[in-house]
């Protein structure tokens, strides 16, 4: 097993992890809210990590369907995400890059 | 081993919060995506090493088939229909936390020896809650947004219906969370949840649907969040709790460009309601030819083009770029007006008119350009109605009032490209076409830009 995170330090993690999310994203012109809403929505794919240690603990077939399940779900979050995301920030170029190539 | 776990699982947190900020610049936008894709791989692959796991053929057949349909679908998806695809693929998050969630519940019912204090059972079931709702009501945004399900469906009592809904879902959750988890209640617990979900979403308008995502994209973040506490995996928490602020933030940032709380955004009801007989627009409408409109915009010094969602769906967008490179070669300054709820999200156009070509540095936002409307001589609006509406700032009675708009009114002479009399998304009467230095330009976008661009040639 992982080492173990008590209850207060999670708080702070909870915590300075939202303020985190908060200035990252403060800063971002409208033109890239688009491409930004779908790269966080990519960065929750990590779900697919808690979903793959649940799939990997489960015991009985209930267990196993749905823990199948919340895998599936999970990768698509995190391949379509980025599939996406990485189409659209492709496109962002400047007149300058244009004129370059 | 286990510390190994841990530095890669750190590392890919780091490089996720990394990639959020490198692409909150257009210029370092792309790497980001990278740094966090790294990340996520990175993360994916160790999980495999955590030690006591089992089921790795169901693991891994489930990774592939996800993965799969996603490339798949996210390769074709045409860039007009990204934000639906967005709210699909955050749906599945959330979906995937609520089954988290699911297993970590049935397993507190059927076995006796699961171990897990009664803080982690409440994050579970909280976790729960919402991905469940974030599931259900993300692929009813997807539905709307992709025209399958077209009206906003109310019908009477819905809130009150709605409310008793919640509470059951409420009730039933502090049931599994403190009476001790039953089979019965966990299926009842999601299933009252799902259709919590599709409840609080199809009464909301397709105008409106952003802000929705947007939401549904936090809840997803904060679901993951709540499921990282119980599965004990500070990756989860932190990735989900930055999405969850970050979204929060998004979300905020959407509903005040929009002038509509977000509460009222969730429990209002845009353009429904009958009463608000709205004053007569005074004026007529005045047609213009493409060629005249061509020959005012060629002798233009500087002009300024308004894209709305219409023209994303008459496909115009490459036109209108080599509309404007033709005037630009002819000395015009042209330059694109953006307005934070142009197409169906924030940023969504900027998308759009990167993909037809435009570079970033053409496009304004609504606070950079809306003072350049007074010097501009020519205001070209195609498939944008409501944002250049400006009885949003005369008209205290008008649904959309206090709504900060685009002046285009401003400008010398504003060209409206259109398909036809009628009135917005929002159901308003629009003052702009009515006003005297307006022109109505009647056709299709694709068509009308061809005209223009064959206009500007010809002189």
């Amino acid at each position: 097993m992982l080492e173990s995170i008590s209850g207060i330090s999670a708080l702070y993690i909870f915590m300075l992890a939202a303020f985190a999310g908060y200035e990252v994203i403060a800063k971002v012109p409208v033109i890239l809210h688009t491409p930004l809403m779908s790269g966080s929505n990519f960065i929750h794919g990590i779900v697919l990590v808690g979903a793959m240690i649940a799939l990997g603990h489960a015991e009985t077939t209930t267990e196993q369907v749905v823990g199948f399940f919340a895998v599936l779900l999970a990768a698509m979050n995190a391949v379509g995400g980025y599939v996406v995301t990485e189409r659209m920030l492709e496109m962002f170029k400047s007149s300058k890059e244009k004129k370059n190539g | 081993m286990a510390n190994l776990i841990e530095v890669v699982y750190f590392v890919a947190v780091a490089l996720f919060i990394f990639g959020l900020k490198r692409m909150s610049s257009p210029r370092t936008a792309k790497d980001g995506i990278i740094w966090a894709g790294v990340g996520m791989v990175a993360a994916t692959l160790v999980t495999f090493f955590i030690p006591d796991l089992k089921n790795f053929g169901l693991m891994i057949a489930a990774i592939i088939i996800g993965s799969g349909i996603a490339f798949v679908s996210g390769k074709r998806v045409a860039m007009t229909d990204m934000p639906q695809m967005i709210a699909l693929y955050n749906g599945m998050g959330g979906g995937a936390a609520a089954a988290i969630a699911a297993v970590e519940l049935i397993k507190l019912a059927t076995h006796e020896t699961a171990v897990h204090g009664q803080v982690a059972i409440n994050l579970a079931v909280l976790g729960a809650l919402i991905g469940t709702i974030s599931f259900s009501g993300s692929l009813i945004a997807f539905a709307k947004l992709q025209g399958w399900l077209r009206k906003a469906i109310r019908f009477p009592f819905q809130q009150a219906f709605n409310l008793l809904v919640f509470a059951g879902t409420i009730g039933s959750g502090v049931y599994l969370a403190f009476a001790g988890a039953e089979v019965s209640v966990i299926i009842l617990f999601f299933l009252l949840a799902l259709i919590f979900g599709v409840l609080m979403t199809v009464p909301i308008g397709g105008a409106d649907m952003p802000v929705v995502i947007s939401l549904y994209n936090a809840l997803t973040g904060l679901a993951v969040a709540f499921e990282g506490f119980v599965l004990n995996n500070a990756a989860m928490i932190i990735a989900g709790t930055v999405v969850g602020a970050a979204g929060t933030l998004l979300t905020q940032l959407m509903a005040k460009a929009m002038n509509r709380p977000i509460s009222n955004v969730l429990f209002g009801s845009f353009g429904a309601a009958g009463g608000g007989e709205e004053s007569a627009v005074e004026g007529s409408l005045k047609p213009i030819e493409a060629s005249d409109a061509a020959v005012m915009m060629a002798f233009a010094e500087k002009v300024i083009i308004i894209p709305g969602y219409g023209m994303a769906v008459a496909q115009a967008q490459h036109k209108i770029w080599e509309l404007s490179k033709h005037l630009i070669e002819n000395g015009v300054d042209v330059k694109f007006a953006i307005h934070p709820v142009a197409g169906r999200m924030p940023g969504h156009m900027n998308v759009l008119l990167a993909e037809a070509g435009v570079p970033y540095d053409r496009i304004f936002d609504l606070d950079e350009i809306n003072e350049e409307f007074d010097t501009a001589d020519v205001a070209l609006v195609i498939g944008a109605n409501d944002v250049v509406n400006p009885v949003a700032r005369s008209n205290p009675d008008s649904p959309i009032y206090g709504m900060p708009i685009l002046n285009a009114d401003h400008a010398k002479n504003a060209i409206i490209i259109k398909r036809g009399q009628g009135a917005g998304f929002s159901g308003v009467e629009n003052a702009l076409f009515y006003a005297d230095n307006a022109r109505m330009l009647y056709g299709d976008g694709q068509e009308m830009a061809s005209q223009l661009i064959q206009g500007t040639k010809e002189l």
